[in-house]
């Protein structure tokens, strides 16, 4: 695998940095770990489409040499489905943030699962708005302080991989910026994955949820990580006294019996000119 | 060869767009537009298109865009209360310059209104319903014929000129059924694609104008030109920007690829205006009812006409200022309390009297009533100029 240096040298654009991430920011990571995720995948710049929202973790598509977009907030999903079914041919890859992804852009987060269209969908999970300064989001753990919680959050939060598992997402999988090889690995899995895969990266946001939450040294972020991902097979094993506020990590769900969108339109296409559009199944 | 049909303005709007070159529809049922999604739904498959019936409006507008970065022409369909979901992405098309059809066959509102009479409510929020300035393109057609070739320039417009080109429709002419003659292959129909770029991939930057146009060229996501695209203000890389020229210079070049093209946009039809005293000025459904109502007014000895904006935005100020300088006075009636009157009273700068036919009550005018109107115009002018 090639060195960070030279993946920056490869992949970013180099007029576009300095990035605006703060110091300690987990975005980098993931970035980084997408960036040798396509590399060791093998796949041409020019076959790579990177479709953002809007927030922190949506300002990466603008640092990387693909086809890339950084759109609306909580629209990078129907802008990548579009994009996937005009060319199918192209590795669409999605960047969302919790609140993107969950919350202002959840309704499109079920229905591309439902749909299994062949998306990768990379949501970098820091537990807060970070562009707008610190708000509560759905994935924010229920207790938590936010600056539109200052009460503490009453809200549980989403289980976002399995929201999308329920919601008919083909391929989940979860890693966090301490298990960077395991991040790589499920990135490169969910790449693969010919439906919809979605990849929860847990991410630190030391500026605007651990000051607020006794976790403002990014190093205390990564050692919370560390401590609460359990690998997959670890986890199958614990009882759930065990499991209380950890989390699993790996490859959680994965099925390749459904067929993926723009492949079943193309049957779409195939009935049409053949004109058996009454054909029922 | 071709056939003669009666079809539905709906439907005539989805074979002008199949003869375009539209290949994508994403789109949100809604009466009085689902005609529109319907058709696109049996006829896209047909000739190796896509449509997706997706999860909301914005869904639909999005997956639009997307498909537009792709390289195809692409369109959606709406009404009322989904025009008003769509305005974001609107703006995001304006900015980033994406082509794109937004069809609103409008009913009456706001909010779920009268569903679903006919209004021509949503006239200036075609123009200003996103948020920010900026500028796009609007055409109304008045006839199932001219939704047909309506949709057409619609799409070779928002190709043209990479901005979203609204085809504000209202519930009348989207549900009228009218004859009309429709080729039999729609080979030569197609409206020519977006300017492609004419440098290498590595001398590429996506919004350098390199012509007089002002609009710049635009590769296909995935043809080996990689760029960014934002809905942040950005200079002619692509990347965002945040100096002040970088705005002033983004909104200068968005307002004049438009402006200084208006000759070509613009389109109106003029109907026995030349020695008119009153111009009636009215569009899409309203319009049907103004030839008969010039008609009989004619037929009583009052010298009116029909001064019909067929592109209602950028606004026919020159049309408009004309019709002021050689008429005594104009009559605007349109579906609403009175919105497009205001652009007339503008444009007519005080030169002649700019009365107003509002009618809101969810029916069109017959042209008895609007004949009434005209009468009161020229009777208040009796004597003037």
């Amino acid at each position: 695998m090639k060195s960070m240096e030279e993946l920056v040298n490869e992949y970013f654009r180099p007029n576009r940095l300095p990035h605006l991430w703060c110091p300690g920011c987990g975005n980098g990571v993931v970035l980084g770990a997408l960036l040798k995720a396509i590399d060791a995948e093998g796949l041409a710049k020019d076959d790579v489409a990177v479709i953002s929202g809007i927030g922190c973790s949506s300002r990466a598509s603008g640092y990387v040499d693909f086809n890339t977009g950084n759109t609306l907030h909580g629209r990078a999903l129907p802008i990548s489905t579009g994009l996937k079914m005009a060319r199918p041919d192209l590795n669409v890859i999605t960047l969302s943030g919790d609140g993107d992804c969950s919350a202002i852009g959840g309704n499109h987060l079920i229905h591309a699962a439902r749909r299994n269209i062949g998306l990768t969908l990379v949501v970098f999970n820091n537990s807060i708005y970070g562009m707008t300064g610190g708000q509560y989001s759905p994935l924010t753990p229920q207790g938590a302080r936010a600056t539109t919680a200052p009460y503490l959050t009453i809200e549980p939060s989403f289980d976002i991989l399995a929201l999308a598992e329920a919601a008919g997402a083909t391929f989940t999988a979860r890693a966090t910026t301490y298990h960077v090889p395991i991040l790589v690995d499920v990135l490169r899995k969910g790449i693969r994955h010919e439906g919809f895969s979605i990849i929860e990266a847990v991410t630190g946001c030391p500026t605007n949820f651990g000051r607020q939450n006794k976790l403002a040294a990014p190093a205390m972020m990564m050692e919370w990580q560390k401590e609460h991902g359990v690998m997959k097979a670890a986890w199958d094993k614990m009882d759930p006294a065990q499991r209380e506020g950890k989390f699993p990590i790996g490859v959680l769900s994965e099925r390749t019996d459904l067929k993926e969108y723009t492949k079943a339109y193309d049957e779409i296409i195939e009935r049409a000119q053949s004109g058996k559009e009454a054909a029922s199944a | 060869m071709s056939r003669v049909l009666l079809m539905q303005g709906n439907q005539a709007v989805v074979e002008g767009a199949i003869a375009a070159g539209v290949r994508f529809y994403g789109g949100y049922p809604i009466t009085p537009s689902t005609e529109i999604a319907e058709g696109m739904a049996k006829r896209l498959p047909q000739v190796g298109g896509k449509f997706m019936q997706t999860e909301d409006e914005l869904a639909g507008i999005g997956t639009v865009l997307g498909a537009s970065l792709g390289g195809m022409k692409a369109m959606t369909a709406t009404s009322g209360p989904g025009f008003s979901l769509k305005q974001e992405m609107i703006g995001l098309a304006c900015s980033a310059e994406i082509p794109c059809v937004v069809v609103n066959v409008q009913r009456v509102g706001p909010a779920t209104g009268q569903p679903t009479s006919p209004s021509q409510g949503d006239v200036m929020q075609a123009r200003w319903g996103t948020h920010g300035d900026h500028w796009l393109i609007a055409v109304s057609p008045s006839s199932v014929p001219e939704c047909f070739d309506l949709t057409r320039r619609a799409v070779a417009l928002s190709e043209k000129y990479r901005c979203p080109v609204i085809l504000l429709m209202d519930e009348i002419i989207g549900h009228m059924r009218e004859r009309i003659e429709l080729p039999d292959n729609y080979e030569g129909l197609e409206a020519p694609r977006r300017k492609q770029p004419d440098v290498s991939p590595e001398n590429y930057l996506a919004y350098a104008v390199t012509d007089g146009s002002k609009v710049p060229a635009m590769a296909d996501f995935g043809s080996g030109y990689r760029w960014h695209v934002s809905g942040l203000i950005h200079d002619e890389t692509g990347f965002p920007k945040g100096t002040p020229a970088a705005t002033k210079n983004s909104q200068d070049r968005l307002h004049a690829k438009l402006r200084d093209h208006e000759d070509d946009i613009i389109q109106v039809e003029k109907y026995k205006t030349e020695d008119a005293d009153v111009i009636v000025i009215a569009y899409g459904g309203a319009a049907r009812t103004a030839y008969d109502a010039v008609d009989m007014a004619r037929a009583e000895g009052i010298r009116a006409g029909l001064l019909r904006p067929v592109t209602i935005w950028p606004f026919a100020d020159n049309a408009v200022k004309e019709a002021a300088q050689t008429a005594k006075c104009l009559l605007v009636h349109e579906l609403n309390c009175g919105q497009y009157v205001r652009e007339v009273g503008r444009a007519a700068r005080g030169l002649v009297p700019v009365d107003l036919y509002a009618k809101y009550d969810n029916e069109p005018a017959t042209p008895e009533q609007l004949l009434e109107k005209i009468r009161e115009s020229a009777e208040k002018i009796k004597g003037a100029k």
